[in-house]
């Protein structure tokens, strides 16, 4: 007998900032809706494992999108004569009109590095639709750590050196075969995306002026960081915190950047016992 | 046979004086990096290794300081920054070049591109240290 995954992927057309996106998005389980956001210049696939973790799908609908340009989602129509830079608006219109598109009822929003920079900005935008966000590596603000202009340009190949800057993002102790995983992401990303999403994280997120407008007892809020994240630090993280009164903020030992792909066992440690919070809000 | 450091990797001198054979030692290690020729120098302390490399093989390893030498690009940092990025399991903050260049316990300058072109075949050499056993 084949041994198909529970995971069923469709495609789903929006209107994002008054164009047209055909996005890819990957479900499994029920219950209560889990948007989860993948990282700059990555896709959907990272949430895999917690899509086939029945501790989870069977209280949670894990549902992961692609954002345009990234994965199976297509870029915009014109992309070839654009230079993609992802912004704060458009992001939140992107999240926004999926979870409509879908009609999810007071999803939990997880994102992961820019991904978890965007749920701190949508706990405070949309406080009354998201019944909570947990934010993976992520902080209102960081210190940028090299010059994205290394990303997209003709005499270095794009993929291998995404994946050769962030590589040193997963932990040590992470296994082989999914910390290569991981980067196979960043290796076959489109070209420029990476930088265009960084842009984004980089350029258009210090939330610095928001945060501390966060009512958690709206939107609660849960912050997951690994000890080996030198990008989103824990101490960014939990700068983060001491700005958001409510807020619960844990750093993952021996975990890196990419926590749901890098060590999908080791994680489970650490967001079951927040997933068994956030079901009980 | 040399110790280890406290910090868990081999001493400089020894990781320097086997950089060679370690890296020889990985032949995808070396197919990665057939495209590079070129010299780069790697500092630790202060002790410059000139390092020749072509079609991805150490040719020569020259002990500096050399008067007038060029080189494309440096990696220079602290000896315990290197000793603590070559521990089997190093500790965070100490694995990764750029996690060292972000706080300032290791440093990058000259020409990039070949670097930045080769960023992982680079990395990996940086790192052979790491697969040391004889000390």
């Amino acid at each position: 007998m084949a041994n198909i995954e529970p995971i069923t992927g469709r495609y789903v057309h929006l209107g994002i900032e008054g164009r047209a996106a055909r996005v890819y998005f990957e479900e499994a389980g029920q219950g209560i809706p889990l948007v989860c956001l993948h990282t700059a210049g990555a896709d959907s696939r990272q949430f895999r494992h917690l899509m086939l973790d029945e501790e989870i799908t069977s209280r949670f609908r894990v549902i992961a999108f692609d954002l345009p340009h990234h994965g199976k989602s297509n870029p915009y129509v014109g992309y070839q004569d654009e230079d993609y830079r992802l912004t704060t608006e458009a992001y939140d219109a992107a999240i926004m009109a999926f979870c409509e598109a879908l009609e999810l009822e007071n999803p939990v929003l997880m994102g992961c590095s820019m991904g978890g920079r965007i749920v701190l900005h949508m706990a405070g935008a949309h406080a009354d639709y998201f019944r909570a966000v947990i934010g993976l590596e992520a902080s209102d603000h960081q210190q940028p750590w090299y010059d994205t202009d290394w990303l997209h340009r003709p005499d270095v190949h794009g993929g291998e050196v995404c994946a050769a800057m962030i590589s040193g993002l997963v932990a040590p102790q992470s296994p082989d075969e999914y910390r290569w995983e991981t980067l196979w992401g960043y290796l076959s990303s489109g070209p420029g995306v990476f930088k265009g999403d960084l842009h984004f994280y980089r350029a258009d997120s210090d939330f610095r002026d928001r945060t501390h407008l966060i009512d958690t007892t709206k939107c609660a809020v849960f912050l997951l960081t690994g000890e080996y994240d030198f990008s989103c630090t824990p101490k960014d993280t939990l700068r983060t915190a001491t700005d958001i009164p409510g807020v619960e903020a844990e750093i993952m030992e021996e975990m890196g950047h990419f926590p749901m792909s890098e060590n999908p066992a080791k994680f489970r440690e650490y967001i079951l016992p927040v997933l068994k919070k956030v079901a009980r809000l | 046979m040399p110790k280890k450091t406290v910090h868990g990797g081999p001493p400089a001198a020894h990781a320097i004086e086997h950089l060679a054979d370690a890296v020889h030692a990985d032949a995808g290690l070396v197919h990665r990096g057939r495209y590079v020729s070129l010299e780069w120098l790697w500092q630790i302390g202060e002790t410059p290794y000139h390092i020749n490399i072509r079609d991805g093989l150490i040719m020569e390893l020259v002990r500096g300081p050399v008067l007038m030498r060029s080189f494309t690009f440096a990696i220079r940092g602290p000896v315990e920054s290197w000793e603590r990025f070559w521990a089997p399991v190093p500790k965070p903050g100490w694995h990764d070049l750029f996690a060292m260049t972000k706080d300032g316990r290791a440093s990058i300058d000259g020409n990039l591109q070949p670097l930045m072109a080769n960023l992982r075949y680079f990395k990996d050499i940086l790192a052979a240290p790491r697969t040391m056993e004889d000390h």
